[in-house]
Order: structure tokens, then sequence, then C-alpha cells
């Protein structure tokens, strides 16, 4: 069903990039250049392809028909869940919820976990690096429930201050909820020793791993996070597929965040009794084709090794970072020691909106702005950034045009 | 001029260049011109908030003509705006509203006012147009 991909011993970047058929373009005239994988990644053939495959040769709606074509998608989409308990290492299947993406499972958490156990004058703490769908569902729940909203603050490098959340930290402390991978800045966050103070004090702890997933290897027992949730078009799936993990005995406890078909075990106007796991949380026709094309993604990634990727993307980065700082009146934003292949930056005296205009002549997809998280951007005392993320897929004479083209744009802007 | 025949004088400016760069170091060199709006008129009232980047907008009725003064933090965006208001200021409400600005188009420059630019220039143009209107019914009542 899947295309069968060579595996690769070493990296080999110009076979991975033939993987890839959208980056064989020109953009105004120039061989594009894709540095804006922090927003979505770009979809190998085998995504496409079981993505065509479901189409051509198996839609069918789920968990119901009877038939031939149902069953064979009924244990597609089911194989894409135990892919995920494999790849996040969770304890059973029963712990993977299929969601639209990381908002839609962070809102979930937060209207029904939070709203079933948040009493007024409990306390919900995020950091300041959080994006704004880990911040405003969190808003919403405060307000409806009279509850306190904390914020850990962060150096100037981009680093949680940890000692400033322990002291955040107490028995009024009910949900901890943080980015891994800032989007922004590509710090890593210290997740394992959040939680462990977290759980210290009885909290539970949501790690939004939109981020993380593409680039760390996710291991969420080892963590011992309560709730763990990535998007699939981050990590090289389709857009519109995100997973929410939660704890059993947790989800269990919750109550169903959405009403409808697939949740329910029987319905009659007097009572409705709730399905089991994962099923409770999943209402509705799901998004079939792409859940099943998150496998063929996962079984990517895996093929090519996360770790050794890792140290490839961390070239990298480290390459483009010593060619950004040759550059006159430019200053990083995000410095931590720990990060992922996220560089974003500020140069004095210029634009970042001009900037991206003039780079996309070139061919150069960058992200600018301030990446939905505007707190961050105030904290940091900037309006925006531009920002380059790269993935595996990413040569060194790729940077060398990004560079090349950046000296060009700041020279026509200053 | 009318707007009509202004914008066919831009029109001809843009035909002298035949690649990206030289246009948009054209439309660069009329942003860093434009000169930058006072304080007193960066208001809060006068700014157009876009995802991007922030235009402000002031006008003026003088003489039956409504003046245009702007600004923004883009340079590229404040080069367009320059545009704009070559087009548009020191005209009556009526040529305003009704002006047909076709030259964004033909100087191939329309991607700037799409949903994703989020700069702001859309909504000030719209802007542009509700201040002529503005002006003419007010000019309608005394």
């Amino acid at each position: 069903m899947i295309t069968e991909t060579a595996p690769y011993t070493t990296i080999d970047i110009d076979q991975i990039r033939l993987d890839f058929p959208i980056l064989n373009q020109k953009v105004n005239g120039k061989q594009l250049v894709y540095f804006d994988n922090a927003a979505t990644t770009q979809k190998p053939s085998q995504v496409i392809d079981a993505i065509s495959e479901y189409y051509e040769g198996y839609n069918a709606n789920i968990h119901r028909g009877i038939h031939h074509l149902a069953e064979k998608a009924t244990s597609a989409y089911e194989a894409t869940r135990a892919t995920v308990k494999t790849f996040l290492n969770a304890k059973s299947i029963e712990e993977i919820i299929f969601t639209r993406g990381v908002t839609e499972s962070i809102n979930l958490v937060a209207n029904s976990y939070g709203r079933h156990n948040i009493r007024s004058g409990d306390e919900i703490i995020i950091s300041t690096m959080e994006h704004h769908s880990n911040i405003v569902p969190w808003q919403m729940l405060c307000e409806e429930k009279g509850a306190i909203l904390k914020v850990i603050p962060i150096n100037e490098q981009g680093e949680i201050l940890f000692d400033e959340y322990l002291k955040l930290l107490s028995s009024r402390t009910k949900i901890v909820s943080i980015v891994y991978v800032s989007n922004a800045l590509g710090t890593i966050n210290p997740v394992k020793d959040i939680i462990e103070a977290a759980h210290n004090v009885g909290a539970v702890v949501l790690i939004d791993g939109a981020q993380s997933t593409s680039h760390l290897d996710i291991d969420v027992q080892d963590l011992d996070c309560d709730f763990y949730t990535f998007s699939a078009h981050k990590l090289y799936g389709p857009t519109g597929v995100g997973v929410l993990y939660g704890k059993k005995n947790i989800l269990n406890d919750m109550p169903p965040y959405q009403g409808g078909g697939e949740m329910i075990k029987e319905v009659s106007f007097t009572k409705t009794t709730y399905n089991e796991l994962p099923y409770k949380f999943e209402a509705g026709t799901p998004n079939i084709a792409d859940t099943i094309a998150l496998k063929a993604a996962i079984d990517y990634i895996s093929k090519l090794g996360k770790s050794t990727l890792a140290v490839y993307e961390n070239e990298l980065l480290a390459y483009c970072t010593s060619q950004l700082l040759e550059i006159n009146g430019l200053r990083l934003i995000g410095e931590a020691d720990q990060k992922v292949s996220i560089a974003s930056f500020v140069i004095d005296g210029v634009h970042h909106q001009d900037l991206a205009i003039l780079l996309d002549g070139d061919g150069v997809a960058v992200r600018t702005g301030h990446h939905c998280t505007q707190p961050l951007m105030a904290r940091m005392g900037i309006l925006g950034t531009t920002r380059a993320s790269f993935s595996k897929k990413k040569k060194k004479s790729e940077i060398d045009l990004f560079i090349n083209s950046l000296n060009k744009a700041i020279k026509m802007l200053k | 001029m009318s707007t009509e025949e202004i914008q066919q004088k831009i029109i001809e400016e843009f035909a002298y260049f035949d690649n990206w760069a030289d246009k948009y170091e054209y439309i660069i060199e009329m942003g860093k011109k434009l000169p930058s709006l006072s304080d007193e008129f960066k208001t809060e009232d006068n700014k157009i908030k876009g995802c991007q980047s922030n235009v402000w907008l002031h006008a003026i009725m003088q003489n039956g003509l409504v003046e245009f003064k702007a600004d923004s933090d883009s340079v590229i965006v404040k080069g367009l705006i320059s545009m704009l208001i070559r087009v548009l200021s020191l005209h009556t409400p009526d040529e305003i509203i009704s002006s047909d600005l076709m030259f964004i188009d033909k100087i191939g420059m329309t991607q700037h006012l799409a949903q994703t630019r989020s700069n702001g220039l859309l909504s000030m143009l719209k802007q542009m147009k509700f201040y002529a209107m503005a002006y003419k019914a007010k000019a309608q009542i005394t």
C-alpha cells in the first residue's frame, strides 16, 4: 500500500530531496528554497501516495460498514493509531486520540479536563514563549471558572527561568501547559524537570509537541507527561490531523468534548451512553485519508531515524547561525543552549516584512512576523522576527543562497 | 492631472523595469522619500493594523480637495502608499470615490493587496475612499 523507500544508511540529502516533489520547482524564475518548515513541512511522495491510494482504492466510512472497503479503511485508520502509540511509546492505543491538530487538542483538554476539574482560585501555569494556541484556551477557561493564569518568565537567551517556575508552583496549581520546543526561538525546554516538579504539587502537565515531534525522540512514559500533542503537518504528514496523547486513567475520567456519531455507545432521547476510549473523543466522521497518511509520514521519518537527522539539522543550524552573525546589525532572537534548527533574527533598521518580500523574489520562503507569539515578542521588545527553519531535506548550498539573498535585500533596504 | 492620467504616468515609469529587483528598488526609493507622518498624526485612531506591518493614514479637506498623508513601518509598504497618495491626494471626493485603481494590477503589485500580505494596505485603500465619502456627505449637509 505504501511506496517503499530504500533505507538510507547515511544522510543522502540529494536522495531525500527526490522524495519531495514540491521542491523541484522555480519561484520567480529561481530554484525554490523552502525555509519555512516550522510553519509546515513539505510532504514526501510516500505521504501523498497514501492519500491518493486511499481515495482511489478503499475510500469508505470507518468503524461501521461491514463491507470490504469499510473494513480495509478501518484497519488502515487503526494501523495509524498503533503506529502513533509506538512512535510516542504510549502504553496503549486507547491513549491515542486523533484531533485536527495541536490547537484542537489543547482546546479539548481545556474544555473537557479543564472545565471538569478547575475551580475558582485554581491556577494554571504556562510560559512566556507559548504559541497563542497554548494561551487563549487557558485564558478562556480561567475567565469562565475564575481561575488564574500564571506565566513563567524567560531570560534574554529565550530560556525558561526554572527557579521562577518552582516559585509559581503551589497546591493551587492544577494544570501546567508548556511548549516542548519554541516555534519562534527554537528553544528546547527542560520538560522532564518541569513535569516532575508539577507532579510534586499534584498538577497535570500538557506538553505542546508541535515543534518537538519532528526533531526529538519522544517517549511519553519516560517524560511522564499527562498529555502530549502534535500536528501531522509539521511532521511531513498532511494538514488537518493531529494527535492527543493522554494517560488512560485521566482520559477515562474526562467527559466527552463534542457530541455526535462515533463517540456514543447507545442513544435514546432520554439517555445516551458514551463509547469507550479513544472513540469517546472522536465524534463524527474523522479525517480518514489524512490520518491514514500520517502513518506513512511516521514510517518515513522512522526509517530515516530522527537522531541521525538531528545531527545533520544541527550542523545546518550552526552553519547558518555563523553566516548570519557576519551580517552587520543582525541580532539573533533565541540563543538558548538547547535549541532545534530554527534561526530567528532581527536586523537594525530593516522591517521583517520587507525582507520577506525581497527574499520571496529570490525564491526563498521564510516566515516573518510575530509567529503567533505576541506576548513573547513583547517580552523581547520587538514586533516580529524573520525566521528560517530547516528540515532534514535542506542543503548547505541553500543556506548560502539564503544568506546571499539576505545580504542583497539588506543592501536594498538600508 | 486626473487620477487616470497620474496612473498612466506611473504605469509608464514602471514599463522601464524589466526585472523584479529594479521594480522593488524603485518602490523602496519612493518609500524612503515619502516624508514621515509627524507623531501627532500617528495616533491609534489613524492606525490601520496589519498582521505584519502597520499603516497610519491622515486626511484633511481643504478647498474642496482631500489631502492624504500616510506612513508605514515597512519601507516597501511606504513606497506603495506613496503611489496611492500620488494618485488620490488633492482630488475632489467624487474623483476619489469613482477612481478605479487599475495601475496596481498593471505594475504587477496586486499581490500586495491580497489577504495574506496582511500589511494593512487594502484596508488603507478602503479607508481613503471612506474619507472621501465622509467628506462628500459632510459637504452636502453644511
